[in-house]
């Protein structure tokens, strides 16, 4: 469309003579490039430079401090146990929404039979949902989770109670490890549709400036770290 | 250390930087400032061509007449080795802001530099250049001590005045709670916007009372006006003094606004 | 010019008499500031992302062609779609223009400062749309008809009593006896209301904090999942983002997020941070099938290679605000802008030129508080005398301080004159004081004395008694 290519063109141009660029210039243009392939790292906090096991217990810590609910649980028996727990503590109907993720569909739900799941995007009416988070960053204590069907975005965000299953061997230390961990599985300069970066359970402090959970996304985040 | 004999003669050559306020107002901050230095060992002169350091003008967008009052006391002060003046903030217009107003002019540019380099606020030249960390001084009583925003945010100036309070026989000092924060004076900006102004002079107020320390000083006659008018509207049994005034042992003068029948 | 001045200094008066705004402003002082230096104090490297910050953004500012190239290429990739918007007016037809293409009805919106620099909700409602805003502070405001009076807590001004009455007006078909008497409750109450809107919206428009060349992504920070919502659940999800937002890569948008959080709440992190790129993918349940982002100049680009190039360098975090005494005296609606505070003093009049807005560059002590806490290092205090520069160039100062100055320099700039008429007021002015001290009225003084007294002279100024002094000494 005419219109929106002269508004392009406007503003761009107006960019150009803003900055004196009078002629295409190589160097220029390299930089760019070079920056935006080598996507150089900056300054890393000591608090993201972390040992394996550091990571772990940092990410449970400061979730923890952030008013998620965390459990570690050592076997995927333990993991299951855990959720049928937590749903009945609650008062909530041994009712699961989830993705189609394999490493969710493969845990042993045998183990408590009575959960009935249900697959696809969250509804309103779904009390609790479990993701599972591709990575986490132990530097804010922040679980990584990704659009798809394996995990809907939905499901992070419309029920009351959202598990989030994350395997101990996916904490990294800072966030760019988690980046690294995403261009390796997705591409370089790719990402899915939506990188939800969750470090708390939803909360607004606009009223008063006081604190309140469950402002639109969930009340309660339980995350259970396997491994 | 105590400080050295006055009247040296081969102390290093301060040009002394009145400020057009410590001029007009309070004359006996300049006279403690002279005594400070020379009881530190400088050699102390006040050149006559000098009435203001340009800030009305420079704070107010009129960079021409900024610019013309900088050349003037780059003019007036290039003999001297150092420049000593009893004002955070006429020391930050010559330390940090005549480089900026100069720097497209050649003949000044490189002046104007020398010039800053070699500008000081009272307290910390007392303590930075002539090494003094105590003077003979005493004053019975607690105060509270105010940073002006340039002393704080532009010359990064807080150990100096205290340490030299500190020897101060007699003395206590309460720290005063968000000292650095801006106490609304900013010049022209007091009587540009005096109700913004005196709403922060309020909280700076409430902070100094809250201390109960029997005095208020700072580096900057500006905000003590400001403070000081603040203090006597609120009838408030505060004196205000300029730190130097405590710091030379002259405080048998009446304080800030305070009426001469007092002390 | 007259006109804005009266507004603004009327405005600032209302201000410092309202003590409800006055009591909410505390809030600020105490509540932001304590929590910024508390969060910076817990991170050794803060200075260090300051400097890296600081760069990243200026390397970008002086390529902003390219990295928005770049970054468009990778959105069309996506499947998106950029529309360029030279002017406030061309973003509100762009946006209005992608509402009625996909036959929006009720827009959703997440919060966004730019969608309130052009006025996007008035244009969309008066081509007959429902528009609600979805961040809680955002959607009080909305009901009350008003703006956000501060970039990152939209009503600290107002009280929980004043939103419940604003909640029972507004809601219909809800028990009157309803408790509303918490902030639990009002929230409550909004995530009910809101979650209905959301559902059924046709059309999510979010801001962005920043866009992403690398990826063509766009980022939000929120603590509700609002934003997130609102970009997920409608078919239609739109980004109305201003050019200066991008940054080239994942990692320097790292950076900026990990000073960003910090600097606006005092948290590490907000309880979301979510990055969208691009329409749904095949196989994908959720999520939009059309994605549109707006990128709006409306004066920026003029800013480029000037001036004023370094308030670019923005990232809306809010510190400025919360240490300014000014904002803390008199709160944000009494700027008259979208943007308050420091930033909005040096930004508002770049985007709209100085008239009707004189006041604001002019209303500061120039403390630098603001430049001390600004994260991108903006040195706001130098950008508010460079707008005063042009403010006084352009001569429309009042006739009264114009004289005044004038007078002044005039007398500075002759320090021979000036010690002789001083010698002969001051001493004169001391003599008007008789012993007291101070003066609590002063003729030409007024605006100085209705606030506070003014200490009284010494009777001779230094230069003369330092004249006698030498002179006796002789």
């Amino acid at each position: 469309m005419s219109g929106s290519e002269d508004a392009r063109s406007m503003v761009l141009t107006r960019i150009r003579g803003a900055l004196g660029i009078t002629k295409l210039d190589r160097a220029r243009r390299a930089a760019v490039i070079r920056r935006l392939e080598r996507h150089p790292r900056s300054t890393i906090p000591a608090q993201a430079l972390l040992s394996p096991a550091g990571c772990v217990s940092q990410f449970a810590e400061m979730l923890t401090k952030q008013a998620a609910e965390v459990a570690r649980v050592a076997t995927p028996e333990d993991a299951v146990h855990a959720i049928a727990s937590y749903l009945s503590s609650n008062n909530l109907p041994p009712r699961l929404r989830i993705g189609a993720d394999l490493r969710l569909a493969a845990l042993p739900w045998k183990a408590a039979w009575d959960i009935s799941r249900v697959y696809g995007r969250a509804e309103p009416s779904d009390k609790a949902c479990l993701s599972r988070a591709i990575v986490a960053a132990a530097e804010t204590g922040t679980l990584f989770l990704v659009s798809g069907a394996d995990n809907p975005t939905t499901l992070n965000f419309l029920p009351e109670f959202h598990m989030v299953l994350v395997k101990a061997s996916d904490i990294v230390g800072s966030y760019e490890e988690a980046w690294d961990r995403l261009r390796k599985i997705y591409g370089e300069r790719t990402l899915p549709r939506t990188v939800n970066m969750i470090s708390g359970p939803s909360r607004t402090a606009d009223i008063e400036q006081t604190i309140v959970r469950g402002a639109h996304g969930p009340r309660r985040l339980y995350v259970l770290i396997q491994g | 250390m105590s400080p050295a004999p006055e009247a040296a003669t081969d102390g290093p050559l301060v040009g002394l930087f009145v400020t057009c306020l410590v001029d007009l107002f309070r004359p006996s901050v300049a006279f403690a400032a002279i005594k400070l230095l020379e009881a530190g060992g400088a050699r102390v002169e006040v050149p006559r061509a000098q009435a203001c350091c340009g800030q009305p003008a420079y704070n107010s967008g009129d960079r021409d007449d900024a610019v013309a009052i900088a050349r003037q006391v780059i003019e007036a002060f290039e003999p001297f080795d150092y420049v000593v003046a009893p004002s955070g903030s006429c020391t930050g217009m010559l330390k940090v802001h005549y480089p900026r107003l100069l720097a497209d002019d050649p003949r000044c540019a490189e002046r104007a530099k020398t010039l800053a380099a070699k500008s000081y606020e009272l307290t910390s030249f007392l303590v930075d250049v002539l090494g003094l960390s105590e003077v003979e001084a005493s004053y019975e009583g607690t105060v509270t001590y105010h940073d002006s925003c340039s002393s704080s945010r532009e010359l990064h100036i807080r150990d100096a005045p205290r340490r030299l309070l500190a020897s101060v026989t007699g003395l206590t000092l309460i720290e005063l709670p968000e000292s650095e924060i801006c106490c609304g004076f900013g010049g022209t900006f007091s009587v540009k916007y005096p109700d913004i102004s005196g709403a922060i002079l309020d909280a700076k107020l409430n902070n100094i009372l809250d201390t109960e320390a029997s005095a208020v000083l700072a580096g900057d006659l500006g905000c003590l006006m400001q403070i000081a008018g603040g203090l006597s509207r609120e009838r408030a049994k505060i004196e205000v003094r300029h730190v130097a005034e405590v710091l030379a042992g002259m405080t048998d003068m009446p304080a800030i606004a305070a009426s001469l029948k007092s002390r | 010019m007259a006109e804005a001045t009266i507004s603004f200094k009327k405005a600032a008066s209302e201000a410092l008499a309202d003590g409800e705004l006055q009591r909410a402003l505390q809030n600020v002082k105490t509540g932001f500031v304590a929590k910024r230096a508390a969060a910076k104090s817990r991170l050794p490297e803060f200075e260090a992302l300051r400097a890296e910050a600081r760069a990243i953004k200026d390397h970008t500012l002086t390529h902003l062609d390219l990295y928005l190239e770049a970054y468009e290429s990778k959105v069309v990739e996506s499947g998106g779609k950029v529309h360029f918007a030279p002017t406030a007016a061309d973003a509100r037809d762009i946006v209005l223009g992608l509402c009625h293409d996909y036959g929006a009805k009720l827009v959703a919106k997440g919060k966004s400062m730019v969608s309130e620099e052009i006025a996007l909700n008035a244009h969309l409602q008066a081509a007959g749309m429902e528009v609600v805003e979805t961040d809680l502070g955002e959607y009080i405001v909305q009901l009350r008809g008003e703006t956000p009076s501060h970039i990152i807590a939209p009503v600290i001004h107002l009280n929980k009593e004043t939103v419940a009455a604003d909640f029972r007006r507004a809601h219909k078909g809800r028990l009157t006896s309803r408790r509303l008497s918490d902030v639990q409750d009002l929230v409550a109450e909004a995530r009910s209301v809101l979650r209905e809107k959301f559902l059924v919206a046709d059309v999510g428009i979010t801001g962005a904090n920043l866009l992403i060349a690398e990826t063509g992504s766009s980022v939000i920070v929120t603590n509700e999942g609002n934003g997130d919502l609102t970009s997920t659940l409608p078919r239609t999800h739109i980004v109305i983002a201003s050019i200066e937002k991008i940054v080239p890569t994942l990692e320097d948008a790292c950076t900026i997020l990990r000073l960003l959080c910090r600097s606006a709440t005092g948290q590490d992190i907000t309880t979301y941070t979510t990055f969208t790129t691009g329409l749904r993918h095949e196989g994908d349940p959720d999520g939009p099938t059309a994605y549109h982002v707006v990128l709006l100049d409306n004066g920026r680009s003029e800013m480029l290679g000037g001036t004023f190039q370094d308030m670019l360098r923005c990232i809306r975090c809010g510190a400025c605000l919360n240490h300014c005494p000014v904002y803390g005296a008199i709160g944000g609606h009494a700027y008259g802008s979208v943007y308050p505070g420091p930033m909005g003093a040096v930004l508002t009049p770049a985007l709209q030129g100085l008239d009707h807005v004189r006041d604001l560059p002019n209303a500061s002590s120039l403390c630098g508080r603001c430049e001390e806490v600004c994260p991108m290092s903006i040195p706001l205090p130098s950008m508010l005398r460079a707008w005063r520069e042009r403010d006084f160039a352009e001569g429309k100062r009042s006739r009264a301080e114009g004289l005044a100055l004038k007078a002044w320099a005039f007398a500075a700039k002759r320090p021979g004159l000036y010690h002789a008429l001083a010698a002969v007021g001051v001493p004169l002015l001391t003599r008007l004081a008789g012993g007291r001290g101070r003066f609590t009225r002063l003729a030409f003084a007024k605006p100085w004395t209705r606030v506070r007294d003014l200490p009284a002279p010494e009777g001779r100024t230094f230069q003369q008694l330092y004249a006698k002094m030498q002179k006796d000494r002789k």
